[in-house]
């Protein structure tokens, strides 16, 4: 068996690996640094029976992307910077009615129209926290053009078997990387697909779980399952309730699906964390740039490491802490004025100095800052 | 007591009776819908209701067809995914004034352009309803509203111009009172390939009837009665006797390519390339 | 045919509106004093069914013969 080994851009991966998931529905608006993804989509999803348009705003290109999986498709939108807070009402409501989505987010500088062009990791916290109310997210983060293929295969396999929205939270600088890359075979990587209602069986329950499952098994619009989806708290029936009882229940159930199930959904990578002393917390592009800084300051005997965040969210709370009672200091690298440092204080509670790096005006984090960083906290200036 | 069989047939009786309000006639546009279904034979299983926000898109859930209700002002925008990603399904949205026209005022227009075979039914009472009886894109000028205490100053939009200025192929414009055409006129725009959108209007005599003096229910649908007009007679009217009058009736229909069908052909020329 | 049907009232879901009593052409139709329809003269009724496809609350329709079945 020989892979294909081609060159790629990381938003080319995006589409590739969406592809190769079993992807047939796009609907977005064009936007910079995402664009690329909508421009493959148009052209690679006919060729495979699926369907492309361009919607008239970003609202619209979210609402038909839900619309395309409530109805059974396996469907994903992409936008950046204002196009993800335009998304952010129809997010929480794939959310509340349980609808697997993919959204990818190709982070730009902000806030407002911004730095259109220039990276960043600053949509963090909105990931989480976007849309109005309490909801879980799944959001994954690629520091690599394959990773980016590899990522986008995961968050429709999590979508499916969670039925809940997954981000792919990259950023200009992978979006726009072209590497090598070996293409995974057909059956390499895992799909999974979503376990639907048995056809033609009305379900006065289809809310209900039945044994075994993690979450119900959806409808399928013209099979005869004929189900109700509303944004608005709904029963085990899938009709509106206005009862706080069972609105706790619901509430629970959505978030429980995944926090019950961190150790699934929980990726990291773990680098020269061993006999570490100090380490970075870092994710997605930025982690590029601190493998190269701790591999600098190992070559200089300082035992420094990183522990990437593959999944962002939920957070690797439990590797974190463990990191925690390993290293004394821990450095938070991100493009952007300090948002994942907050999640990572909140985890490590104190048990370490927790510190943040980074920036919000385009410039990349480079190599030998976090290398003379080091050397300031080693010394105790910093 | 059992309810009649078309009820029972194409409601979720069980969710009934409805949250509208006495002498709302939402409740007579949804059954109107449910017959024109009937009388066209149509599979349930394969039909699609796609709702937004307010007092209109709390109809899906009563009705016993695959059934979605969305964000405010979204409805067509989803409905779009749903018919795109499954063209053999039959799309109806059910929409309100404000739903449709202000906040989806875009998806409407867009939908219209691209020719897209959904049916919009727009249930337009002229007034926010389900917020307590804010002014819509559709309330006369000088009507009351809580957001418009003095009078509105607003014009509003006749929004079947807008729709078949924007592209749609088949409008008509039904009232609660003149049910029967209404039915019929449903009836063709679910028949109809393309885009197609009635303005079915209602009456709120909550929140509209009684900040701008309408009376009840009843006397909203006699005023329907008294001053809609079917198009065919309006037409024909003089000048003089126009003055006032509103007019229901079919008013464009037009055959133009559809959207779903032509992406099918790009997917037929690429697959027969491969 | 229109002898067979039969003029049925579903009187708990009807929100006493009076359309159906306002527009039947030969007031077959009362609101009682409970503020809800009542059928007071059956024998007027020419089963033309405009209460039916008027209330807003289906709580009156034409039933055919055949439904009993």
């Amino acid at each position: 068996m020989s892979n294909k080994i081609t060159l790629m851009q990381g938003n080319e991966a995006c589409v590739q690996g969406a592809l190769y998931a079993g992807y047939r529905f796009y609907a977005g608006y064009p936007i910079t640094p995402s664009t690329e993804i909508a421009e493959l989509s148009a052209t690679e999803l006919p060729k495979v029976g699926g369907k492309f348009i361009q919607m008239e705003d970003e609202i619209g290109g979210i609402a038909a992307a839900i619309g395309a999986s409530i109805a059974g498709t396996k469907s994903m939108t992409a936008t950046s910077g204002p196009g993800f807070s335009l998304k952010q009402e129809n997010i929480g409501y794939a959310a509340m009615a349980q609808i697997p989505l993919v959204i990818v987010n190709v982070m730009r500088g902000g806030p407002s129209t911004g730095l259109p062009t220039q990276s960043a990791q600053a949509d963090i916290m909105q990931a989480k926290y976007g849309s109005h109310g309490d909801y879980p997210m799944i959001a994954l983060s690629p520091m690599s053009v394959r990773e980016t293929f590899d990522l986008t295969v995961r968050c429709f396999n999590l979508a499916e078997k969670y039925r809940t929205p997954v981000m792919l939270m990259t950023d200009e600088v992978i979006g726009h990387l072209r590497e090598r890359v070996v293409v995974p075979e057909p059956g390499e990587l895992e799909i999974i697909n979503r376990t639907t209602s048995e056809a033609g069986v009305l379900r006065p329950r289809p809310y209900e779980k039945q044994p075994g499952e993690i979450v119900p098994a959806m409808s399928v619009f013209g099979d005869g399952n004929r189900a109700h989806t509303t944004g608005l708290f709904y029963n085990e029936t899938g009709f509106p309730s206005n009862s706080t009882d069972n609105a706790k229940i619901m509430l629970e159930r959505i978030f429980n699906k995944v926090y019950d199930n961190v150790d699934d959904i929980v990726q990291v990578e773990e680098f020269e964390l061993d006999d570490a002393e100090i380490a970075f917390v870092t994710f997605g592009s930025t982690s590029r740039v601190v493998k190269a800084a701790v591999k600098a300051l190992r070559a200089e005997g300082i035992k420094a490491g990183m522990l990437r965040a593959i999944t962002i969210w939920p957070s690797p709370e439990k590797q974190i802490r463990e990191l925690a009672q390993k290293v004394d200091h821990i450095i938070v690298a991100e493009q952007n004025m300090g948002q994942y440092v907050r999640e990572v204080q909140r985890i490590v509670e104190g048990q370490a100095r927790v510190q943040h790096y980074g920036r919000g005006n385009g410039d990349l984090i480079k190599p030998q800052e976090l290398v003379a960083l080091v050397k300031e906290v080693e010394h105790g200036t910093k | 007591m059992e309810p009649s069989k078309l009820i029972q047939e194409y409601f979720r009786d069980a969710n009934l009776p409805h949250i509208w309000c006495p002498g709302c006639s939402h409740g007579i546009v949804t059954r109107a819908i449910t017959k024109a279904i009937d009388e066209l034979g149509m599979d349930k299983d394969n039909t699609v209701i796609v709702s937004g926000i307010g007092c209109s898109s709390r109809a899906p859930g009563y009705m016993a067809f695959n059934t979605v209700h969305t964000t405010h002002g979204r409805a067509i925008a989803f409905a779009t995914g749903i018919k795109m990603s499954k063209p053999e399904l039959d799309v109806i949205v059910i929409t309100g004034d404000g739903d449709a026209s202000a906040i989806g005022g875009n998806h409407l227009i867009h939908a219209a352009r691209r020719n897209i075979d959904l049916t919009v039914i727009v249930f337009n009472n002229n007034i926010y309803g389900m917020t307590g009886g804010q002014y819509s894109p559709t309330t006369p000028t000088d009507a009351f509203g809580t957001t418009a205490p003095y009078g509105n100053i607003d014009q509003p939009f006749d929004i079947l111009k807008l729709a078949e200025g924007a592209g749609a192929t088949y409008t008509a414009r039904g009232t609660a009172y003149h049910t029967k055409q209404l039915i019929s006129y449903i009836s063709k725009a679910i028949k109809h390939k393309g885009f197609s959108i009635v303005d079915a209007i209602s009456v709120c005599p909550t929140y509209y009837g009684r900040r701008n003096k309408s009376g009840s229910g009843v006397q909203m649908m006699v005023w329907l009665k008294d001053n809609y007009v079917d198009v065919k007679v309006y037409d024909k009217l003089p000048e003089e006797k126009r003055a006032g009058k509103f007019v229901y009736g079919e008013f464009y229909e037009q055959e133009r390519p559809e959207y779903t069908a032509e992406y099918q052909k790009i997917i037929d020329r690429l697959r027969g390339e491969v | 045919m229109s002898d067979q049907k039969q003029l049925v009232l579903k009187r708990e879901w009807c929100k006493g509106c009076g359309i159906c009593v306002a527009f039947c052409p030969t007031k077959v139709l009362i609101m009682d004093t409970d503020y809800k329809c009542t059928i007071a003269n059956i024998d007027a009724c020419i089963k033309c069914g405009l209460c039916e496809l008027r209330c807003p609350d289906y709580a009156i329709y034409l039933k055919e013969a055949q439904d009993e079945q």
